[in-house]
């Protein structure tokens, strides 16, 4: 597929999402949720040439300060409240390699876990998505986070989480994220999750030299909604390839599923305990 | 009995409202070292609470170390096993495990970037149930309110009230129960918390065992804490303890070190086990492994033996020298886990600002202020007089 299929692709894409917005999908039967893909984009590593057209965009599409966009020097940028999509330049074992780094949008996103507020939530359509009226402060997403995604606003009164969004007002219009509609390279691709990881194996099989046989992003952390080619390794753009497959939330389930049996059988226990132990007929200590 | 020091507790007929006016006037001398001390800290925590509010979080706090309180394991041990032995000291546990949460719970909220909001796990529609914190926030609220109840007993015979106080006796045993489930959850869920943060945290620190890891670790700690805390009130309240709790005092020292023995000495099995399950051996070579053989062996280890001598030579000194170096190392490991291992690989590492000091040391003077208040007015210390007004 060229460029031009990519952007019917991404013309395409947005319509298996909704037609009245993420609200009335929520209320979807069990059947029609089967026919909803998750979103995603694909990104193109060998064909980035670090002109930053993806931030200036962001920045434009959220509301940012216009970000920096001086020739870049080798060194990983990293995303700050006012900068969601940092393009860094890498040196690597094959050469320069550009690349544009934000939220990964994970299929089972840590974050959505560590939340205790539902402040961070996994819409149907794929976005990771942060509700401003719910959030606490508390943080804890920025420990859980496997890509160290989320950044506070540390010097504001109202501070906020700041990350990537996926741009949901554009899906709803049934538009590409900003970055993706910018990229003048097609290095960001738009589509569904599915359709981006067929196109990503048909790439790396059409011209296997020029890639990593790997796509980042496929089963890391559980798979994720942006995924990654790159001529070389993607440890070598900073990126952890030892989080292993296993989704994040995972982690904590044993736990949490541990939780409410404590809770019933423990108080029963003890209190047989004190029954068993009791020295007088009125049952020890009162 | 001799009820302990003779102002406790409103006279029949006394007017309520008045009787606690009277008692809000600080007693004794004013000019004590420790007050010349805290006083200034606590005035100086102020003035980087009130920075924190008007210019953001920036500079104030990291109080993320979870103040590890013995109260629930003495409770236990009196009220549904019937330790009586330690008997004497179980208000005094409940009331600073109480207030530790209770404080604790106020620098959360100067903590949190958007303390308004802090009550949304609680009320509405935006349970995050799928959220170790906010299992770890609700049994930590659920823990606070039993705690109070345990204590209550004391604040009723204090003002007098004869019915209040039946009912809340009554009450006892239900909230030791409970409040030793919530604890016991509350205390793993704050290692739980952590599991999330696979390959961020040192492997050393990391496993998967880390909630029991932290929940056995909350055993000793809290002993240690305890026989600290009932040594330096056996000193500060002297004429508010009564004489058969004086009497008994190193017995119950040397209980509780016992029970921290035996809890050092399940926790230091655990980590051998866990440190060679995980594969994770080879790591003591490094200066990280170092790191955490000291942590391991210098503050558990070393304190377990402390304690097991100083119970065989029955000496309390030992006691207390262990306690302290138990605290220590309880403040490392929960320092390494979430600051110190944390993000280990980075260059630039995580150092507490001046401003967070602060307002740790104001918090810690505040809430001994608080503690110092009621046992100056409330039966505490000692056997509670609900063995002898039944």
């Amino acid at each position: 597929m060229d460029r031009r299929g990519f952007l019917k692709l991404a013309a395409l894409a947005p319509l298996a999402i909704s037609a009245s917005g993420a609200e009335a999908s929520q209320k979807k039967s069990g059947r029609d949720l089967a026919a909803v893909e998750f979103v995603g984009m694909l990104i193109d590593t060998t064909l980035c040439i670090g002109c930053q057209a993806c931030e200036v965009a962001c920045a434009e599409e959220n509301g940012l300060p216009y970000p920096d966009v001086s020739e870049l020097k080798p060194g990983e940028r990293k995303a700050t409240p006012t900068l969601y999509t940092p393009v860094s330049l890498f040196e690597t074992s094959k050469g320069r390699v550009y690349a544009k780094k934000a939220c990964m949008h994970c299929n089972q996103p840590a974050c959505v876990s560590a939340c205790l507020c539902n402040a961070l939530e996994k819409t149907i359509y794929g976005p990771v998505v942060w509700h401003d009226d719910r959030c606490m402060g508390c943080r804890y997403c920025m420990i859980a986070c496997p890509f160290d995604v989320p950044k506070f606003e540390f010097d504001k009164t109202n501070p906020k989480i700041a990350k990537c969004t996926f741009c949901p007002e554009r899906l709803k219009k049934g538009r590409p994220p900003a970055c993706a509609e910018a990229c003048p390279q097609g290095a960001v691709a738009f589509g569904s999750r599915r359709q981006l990881l067929d196109e990503a194996q048909r790439r790396i099989a059409a011209s296997p030299s020029r890639y990593e046989h790997v796509v980042y992003g496929d089963h890391d952390a559980g798979g994720t909604g942006v995924m990654f080619l790159s001529a070389a390794p993607v440890s070598e753009l900073g990126y952890r390839i030892d989080l292993g497959n296993r989704p994040f939330p995972e982690y904590t389930k044993e736990f949490l599923y541990a939780v409410p049996i404590v809770d019933i059988v423990l108080p029963v226990l003890l209190f047989g305990f004190n029954r068993a132990l009791a020295r007088d007929k009125d049952g020890g200590e009162r | 009995m001799s009820a302990p020091a003779a102002t406790s507790g409103r006279r029949p007929g006394q007017s309520l409202v008045g009787y606690v006016l009277g008692e809000l006037k600080p007693k004794g001398k004013i000019l004590t070292p420790f007050n010349v001390i805290s006083a200034p800290i606590i005035l100086a925590g102020i003035a980087f609470i009130v920075v924190r509010f008007a210019k953001g979080l920036g500079a104030v706090t990291n109080l993320s170390q979870e103040f590890p309180g013995g109260a629930y394991v003495v409770t236990i041990a009196v009220y549904v096993f019937g330790v009586r032995k330690f008997h004497p000291i179980a208000r005094a546990t409940v009331l600073s495990g109480f207030l530790a949460y209770a404080f604790y719970t106020g620098a959360l909220v100067l903590d949190v970037g958007r303390p308004w909001n802090i009550v949304n796990p609680i009320i509405g529609n935006k349970f995050g149930a799928n959220s170790v914190l906010f299992l770890v926030a609700w049994h930590f609220m659920l823990y606070l309110i039993a705690e109070f109840v345990e204590f209550s007993p004391a604040v009723a015979e204090w003002l007098g009230l004869k019915k209040a106080r039946k009912l809340a006796g009554a009450l006892t045993l239900g909230a030791v129960i409970l409040g030793f489930t919530l604890s016991f959850l509350h205390q793993s869920g704050l290692g739980a918390l952590f599991l999330l943060a696979k390959g961020k945290i040192h492997p050393l620190w990391y496993s998967e065992f880390i909630p029991i890891q932290f929940l056995v670790s909350s055993v000793f700690a809290g002993m240690s804490m305890v026989i600290i805390e009932g040594s330096i009130s056996r000193r500060a309240f002297k004429h508010r303890i009564d004489a058969s709790h004086a009497a008994s005092h190193e017995e119950i020292l040397f209980g509780i070190a016992k029970i921290a023995v035996g809890a050092m000495f399940a926790y230091l099995g655990m980590q051998g086990i866990i440190l060679i399950h995980g594969g994770h051996a080879a790591d003591l070579s490094t200066g990280w492994g170092a790191w955490w053989l000291l942590e391991v062996v210098g503050f558990v280890a070393v304190p377990m033996l402390v304690f097991a001598v100083g119970i065989r030579r029955r000496s309390v000194p030992a006691l207390l020298t262990a306690s302290v170096l138990t605290g220590i190392g309880i403040l490392l490991n929960r320092l390494n886990v979430s600051v110190i291992a944390f993000k280990w690989y980075e260059p630039h590492h995580y150092v507490p600002a001046i401003g967070e000091y602060v307002v740790t040391a104001a918090v810690i003077c505040a809430e001994i202020w608080v503690f110092r208040w009621i046992v100056l007015r409330m039966p505490v210390m000692g056997r509670d007089a609900s063995e002898v007004r039944g």
